[in-house]
Formats: structure tokens, C-alpha cells, sequence
């Protein structure tokens, strides 16, 4: 079966190490945080100035002054620390952060990114985006692996305004993990019970499948 | 000789004192993320002014009935340079009839755009925007086998923040993820005003703490009635 947004999540949190740096952007991203393995010491940075993000706070502890990129109230965990938009973009782009997780619209099997402006909607910004693939070591990609209508968002060519070029090391959909290789799309693993053809077919560009291609495991 | 500090003075009584000089048609920078670490007094300030077609720059547009969108309903924006604009449905209003121009820069080279600006550093490259319209007609150049783009310093005609504290020689310590913008923009402006939350004499804030030295701050005053609204209110349960 198709994995759920929080599904997807948890692979990704695989995807953690103890001691890595993490950028968790908005939406399915923002998740990751709740499958963080119990006694990995993984820092998650907030790029309006806070490294070491702590949970949502209890209702008489809500501060103004101390939200996350989303905007929303944040506390912070011992150890963090709070710096300027100068000073965390200089982290972002000085490659000192180890991974980014961010959601998309569209990727192309080049690893190009769209996901902040769909012509003919209003265009809201690109916020962050552009500068987290720009720079980011690695980069995973979280999303639904097609639209509502069925339509594949793992393309030949995106359609869509880029965020950057040749940035995306891995997706993780919630029919598959995909790493971009020189070659273009490979199937890594499978969502439990979703078959390789499924997977194929939800897939507007080509997908390089060799082997008999694990499950994932969550 | 010995060497004192104290006699200069950069305290002004109000909001409407700080921005003495202020024209239409002037380019003015405000501090924040969000409606986190705003100067509400210079804001409000503005609007009883009623200074017109202001170019501002600043990470986001407020929301409809705060923060910049304060100025946004008097009408008193040109062009919002800005890297997210997405809660603001007069914003949406004004660009689409063609009031309001909007430049939409990425975050962080919005930032360092601002951090070189203050800093006296014309141009610089960053690997942002490449392969995007944001790249643009700009010079791109290779460095290190990764294609960048060329941005430019920038500075504004008034550059208005925000603290927490303050001492009477302009030096600034703010709170938690209050800082954000707030720093880069206290170097960029011909003008710095901070307003804070609290104004101690000189002496009483520890040097060590200090985030933007009092050098880049040419007026500062101890601001009233904070609302410090909260976007969006997220708890644990």
C-alpha cells in the first residue's frame, strides 16, 4: 500500500545520522522531526536563526519572539542557539548543514527542482528554497509521487518555474525511495506491497530498475 | 589622556522622532521574519505620516492587519522587495491590479545582499537563482565546478529595527529568533533607527553580549504598547 505523508516521513528519517545538521522545510518535511531515532543527537536548524529546534511549546510558554521558519511558535532545546539571517544562510550555503529535506512540485531525472511558483496562482516567494538546493550537501525530497489527477511528478523535464539545477540526491515518494543518478531515476526500495510496476508506471520519466528491488522497511 | 565614553547621545524621544527626514518616494529597509522582531512603533509611525510610494524592503509583507500590512492598506508601498509574501491577501490585491511592484530575492541572498551592502562589499556570488529566473540577465561566473550568480550590496535610505535592549550608544541585544533581519539590516541603513523593548544608560549592557555595536545606529528610542502578535500559535496538544 501507498505510504501516508507521515509514511514517508518516517523513511526519510532513516536517512538521519547521529550528529547530522538538518533543515526540515514546510509540510510532509516538517514531520521527519517526529521519527528522529530515540538517542540520536540530530540538531534541526530554523533558518530565521535557531539551531536546535525543541518542541511545539505548552500554551503558557508560547513567546513571540521564538518561532520557526514556518512561523509558528518553537521552543528551543538546551545547547541551541539563536544568530542572525546572514549567519544561517552562511551555514546553509558554507555547506556546514548535512541534510535538507524539503517538499517539491516537480523533479526531473537531471535532479532539477520546482516548487515555488506555479504560473497563472499567485506567486507567494521562494523563501528559503533557492538557497537550501543551491548549497545544501544533500538534498531529499519529499513527495506524493503523483497529482490528483494521476499525473507523474517525477518527469523527463520539469514544467515548472525551477528552484534549482541539478541539486536532488534522493525522493522518497509515497510509492518509492529514487536516487537521481548520472543515468537519471533509479528505484532503490518500494513502499510495502507496491509493486515495481506500479511504481513504473507512476513514473513519467524513465526509471532504471535492476535487481530485485527491496521493500522498504518501516 | 584618558579615554571615557558617554557624552554621546543617540536617544530620540519617539517613533516620530526617529524618522525626522523621512520623504516620499525613499528607500526604507524593516527588520523581521514574519511579525517576529518588527519595529511596530516605526511601522505605525509611518502610517501616521503618511509617507508615500515606499520602496521596502524586508523578508515578508506582514499580514493584512499588521506589520507592513499596515502601510499596504494606506497605500503607501511602490515596490516590496521581499522573499515571501504569502500572508497578505491585500498584498495579492495590490499586485494584481498593478498598485504594487514586488522583486522577489531568495532568503539568504536577500540577506547577504543587505550584510554586504552594510559592509561596503559591492558585489559578491552566490550559487542561489542559478538555472532559475532569478538568475536573470546577471553575470554568472564558475567557481569551484559550481555555477554562481553576481548579486549586489545593498543599502537603503532608513534602515528601521527592533531589539530587545539597547543603551543610549545604539548598542543592540535582541531576543531569540528576533534577530533575524534585524542585524544585517542595523549596518545598510544612511539612517539606523532601533527601537527596543528597553533602553538602559551606556555601561549597563555587557560588551559580550552586544549583537550590533552601536557604531551602525544613528537614532534609538525606547518603543510602547508592543503588541508582538504571533502568526501562528502552535502547541504542544
Amino acid at each position: 500500500m501507498a505510504l501516508d505523508k507521515n509514511g514517508i516521513a518516517k523513511r526519510i528519517a532513516q536517512e538521519l545520522r547521529d550528529g547530522y545538521y538538518v533543515n526540515l522545510g514546510i509540510g510532509i518535511p516538517t514531520l521527519v522531526a517526529n521519527y528522529i531515532p530515540e538517542g540520536m543527537d540530530v540538531t534541526l536548524q530554523s533558518e530565521n536563526g535557531l539551531l536546535g529546534i525543541g518542541p511545539f511549546p505548552e500554551k503558557d510558554k508560547v513567546d513571540a519572539d521564538l518561532i520557526n521558519a514556518g512561523k509558528q511558535t518553537v521552543t528551543y532545546l538546551p545547547g541551541a542557539a539563536f544568530f542572525d539571517s546572514a549567519a544561517s544562510f552562511a551555514m546553509i550555503r558554507g555547506g556546514h548543514i548535512d541534510l535538507t529535506v524539503l517538499g517539491a512540485f516537480e523533479i526531473s531525472e537531471q535532479g532539477d527542482i520546482a516548487s515555488w511558483k506555479v504560473p497563472g496562482k499567485l506567486v507567494k516567494g521562494m523563501g528559503g528554497a533557492m538557497d537550501l538546493v543551491a548549497a545544501a550537501k544533500n538534498i531529499i525530497v519529499a513527495l506524493m509521487h503523483t497529482d490528483k489527477e494521476g499525473n507523474s511528478k517525477l518527469l523527463k523535464k520539469c514544467t515548472l518555474p525551477l528552484t534549482g539545477v541539478k541539486c536532488v540526491k534522493r525522493i522518497v515518494t509515497d510509492l518509492a525511495v529514487i536516487d537521481i543518478t548520472p543515468a537519471g531515476f533509479k528505484l532503490i526500495e518500494r513502499a510495502p506491497g507496491v509493486s515495481v510496476e506500479q511504481i513504473v508506471s507512476a513514473t513519467e520519466a524513465h526509471l532504471i530498475v535492476e535487481g530485485d528491488i527491496p521493500e522498504m522497511k518501516i | 589622556m584618558v579615554l571615557t565614553l558617554g557624552k554621546m547621545n543617540k536617544v530620540v524621544k519617539d517613533a516620530m522622532e526617529a524618522l525626522r527626514g523621512i520623504q516620499d518616494g525613499m528607500t526604507v529597509m524593516f527588520g523581521g521574519f514574519g511579525l517576529c522582531g518588527i519595529p511596530e512603533n516605526c511601522i505605525s509611525a509611518l502610517v501616521e505620516l503618511g509617507i508615500k510610494d515606499l520602496t521596502c524592503i524586508s523578508n515578508n509583507a506582514g499580514v493584512d492587519e499588521f506589520g507592513l500590512g499596515l502601510l499596504l492598506r494606506k497605500h503607501q508601498m511602490r515596490k516590496m522587495i521581499a522573499s515571501y509574501v504569502g500572508e497578505n491577501k491585500e498584498f495579492e490585491r495590490q499586485l494584481l491590479s498593478g498598485e504594487l511592484q514586488v522583486e522577489l530575492i531568495p532568503q539568504g541572498t536577500l540577506a547577504e545582499r543587505i550584510r554586504n551592502g552594510g559592509a561596503g562589499i559591492p558585489a559578491f556570488f552566490v550559487p542561489a537563482g542559478y538555472g532559475t529566473e532569478v538568475q536573470g540577465n546577471k553575470e554568472v561566473r564558475e567557481f569551484n565546478g559550481k555555477m554562481h550568480v553576481l548579486e549586489t550590496g545593498m543599502t537603503a535610505d532608513f534602515a528601521i529595527v527592533k531589539a530587545k535592549y539597547g543603551d543610549t550608544r545604539g548598542n543592540l541585544i535582541y531576543n531569540y529568533t528576533a534577530n533575524n533581519f534585524n542585524g544585517p539590516m542595523a549596518t545598510a541603513g544612511k539612517i539606523t533607527i532601533a527601537e527596543v523593548e528597553e533602553l538602559v544608560p551606556y555601561g549597563e549592557l555587557d560588551p559580550n553580549h552586544i549583537h550590533t555595536p552601536g557604531v551602525f545606529v544613528q537614532r534609538i528610542f525606547q518603543g510602547t504598547n508592543y503588541e508582538k502578535r504571533i502568526e501562528f500559535t502552535t502547541t504542544r496538544n
